[in-house]
């Protein structure tokens, strides 16, 4: 964010802020990540301007600081998300989100025919692509690529 | 126990492959044994596959082995809605071995997974056939003295079907030379080019049914199925195109083999059946013996 600007999120004192998440993806990254559940202050700006993404959503966690593999999940849907960890008002680190080399119980198998879309299976794929991301159905061995990923 | 199922033919490594075809030779030479004594295998056919359950049950009773089971759906609990976990676990604690042919793609994966014994997979849907795979690669062997280096020409419906997908994976330990014949329709997908192209496996595709099989050591026919395709006039369009007759055959190699995965419409005609290369139904019987190797190993046998 420009510092020169308004802040449209106000700051945290110690946390993480999660941005560059795309506008449709705000309310699914929280779920991923369970903010929903969580007791901790969560202030999020939604529709926000930005270059990259067109518009694009904020997230700002007070006082949690999230594992790697824990954050990777969200590069399902927002590939550029970038983290910044505050402490004391300040950025002490810069973090980008990877994709994991396993996804499982998130995403959704795009095969109709899967077993997971039938019965309750949890999904579990491999990440045979990382960029654009590209997922291998443990079960039926089908391919999910970028633009079918849906998360459940 | 998941380790000891057969679930996709990429479950064996290229040693294990080159291990079961060495027992399936054996088990050709002695097919009467005693060693499923004592065993209770299930043979769990949620639809029907006459050949396939044949197949299986002549493998298990020339073991000595007992068949508990269904051999469709509409005999099973299913229709009472249970699920496949649960018809799965239930009948995992009264066997030793579960055999299952499932419509749904990852059905034998979720099951090997749920069982308490080893799952062999006889069919999950468009998805696996690994003991189809087994008994091709065998008759390959068998009729060549080698799986190493064979010019192997796929035939037909390279896009649906699923026995030459699982072929093509297991032969690519071999360094085979692909020829792929199919309608632009039909033609190889672009997952196992790219699979090709990474692992240097030399492939060429054509439209053209005609003398270039002479070059080939096995051509490996496939049926175009109605019911892969969503519109009936694509499958009218290809249906007739590529038919095997005997007269084709006529400066093909000497050790050319015909192979065909059953059950043939109209793809190989009859006049092929009396020529020396036609093998497929020599192909059908040595399923028995590659799913006795099958099933001795995963029982440990």
């Amino acid at each position: 964010m420009n510092a020169k600007k308004e802040l449209q999120v106000s700051a945290i004192e110690n946390g993480t802020v999660i941005d560059h998440i795309p506008a449709e993806y705000l309310f699914q990254v929280i779920n991923i990540l369970g903010l929903d559940t969580c007791g901790n202050s969560v202030t999020f700006g939604n529709n926000l301007g930005s270059d990259k993404l067109g518009k694009k959503a904020i997230i700002k966690v007070a006082d949690i600081f999230f594992e790697d593999d824990e954050i990777n999940k969200i590069s399902l849907i927002a590939p550029h998300a970038k983290l910044n960890i505050i402490k004391n008002y300040q950025v002490v680190e810069k973090k980008i989100v990877e994709s994991p080399d396993k996804v499982v119980g998130i995403a959704k198998c795009m095969n109709p025919k899967c077993i997971t879309n039938v019965e309750e299976v949890t999904t579990r794929f491999k990440v045979i692509e990382k960029t654009p991301i590209t997922l291998k159905c443990h079960y039926c061995e089908k391919i999910t690529d970028h633009k079918h990923i849906e998360i459940i | 126990m998941d380790n000891k199922s057969l679930v996709s033919i990429d479950d064996y490594t290229k040693e294990e492959i080159l291990e079961v075809l060495a027992r399936a030779a054996e088990f050709e030479k002695n097919p009467n044994c005693n060693l499923l004594e004592g065993k209770v295998v299930a043979s769990l056919f949620f639809e029907p596959s006459t050949r396939t359950r044949l197949s299986f049950e002549t493998a298990i009773s020339r073991m000595g082995g007992k068949i508990v089971g269904f051999t469709d759906s509409s005999s099973s609990s299913v229709t009472k809605g249970e699920t496949l976990k649960d018809t799965t676990k239930m009948v995992s604690n009264y066997c030793d071995l579960v055999v299952m042919r499932h419509p749904i793609e990852g059905s034998a994966r979720y099951a090997s997974e749920v069982s308490d014994v080893p799952v062999i997979n006889a069919g999950d849907g468009a998805n696996q056939h690994p003991t189809q795979t087994m008994l091709d690669l065998y008759s390959i062997y068998k009729t060549q003295g080698t799986l190493e280096n064979l010019n192997i020409f796929m035939v037909g419906d390279l896009k649906y079907g699923r026995t030459v997908h699982s072929l093509l994976m297991a032969m690519s330990h071999f360094n085979p030379t692909f020829h792929f014949i199919a309608p632009k329709e039909l033609e190889i997908p672009l997952a196992y080019k790219i699979f090709m192209d990474n692992n240097n496996i030399n492939y060429h595709e054509h439209t053209e049914f005609n003398d270039i099989i002479n070059d080939a050591d096995i051509l490996y026919m496939t049926r175009v199925q109605r019911e892969r395709f969503a519109d009936p006039l694509e499958y009218e369009k290809v249906k007739n195109v590529y038919i095997l007759k005997n007269d084709m055959l006529e400066n093909t190699r000497e050790n050319l083999r015909i192979l065909h995965p059953l059950p043939r419409v109209n793809e190989i005609a009859v006049d092929v059946d009396a020529n020396p290369k036609a093998y497929y139904f020599q192909q059908a019987l040595n399923g028995v013996y590659a799913r006795q190797a099958i099933i001795a190993k995963a029982l440990d046998l």
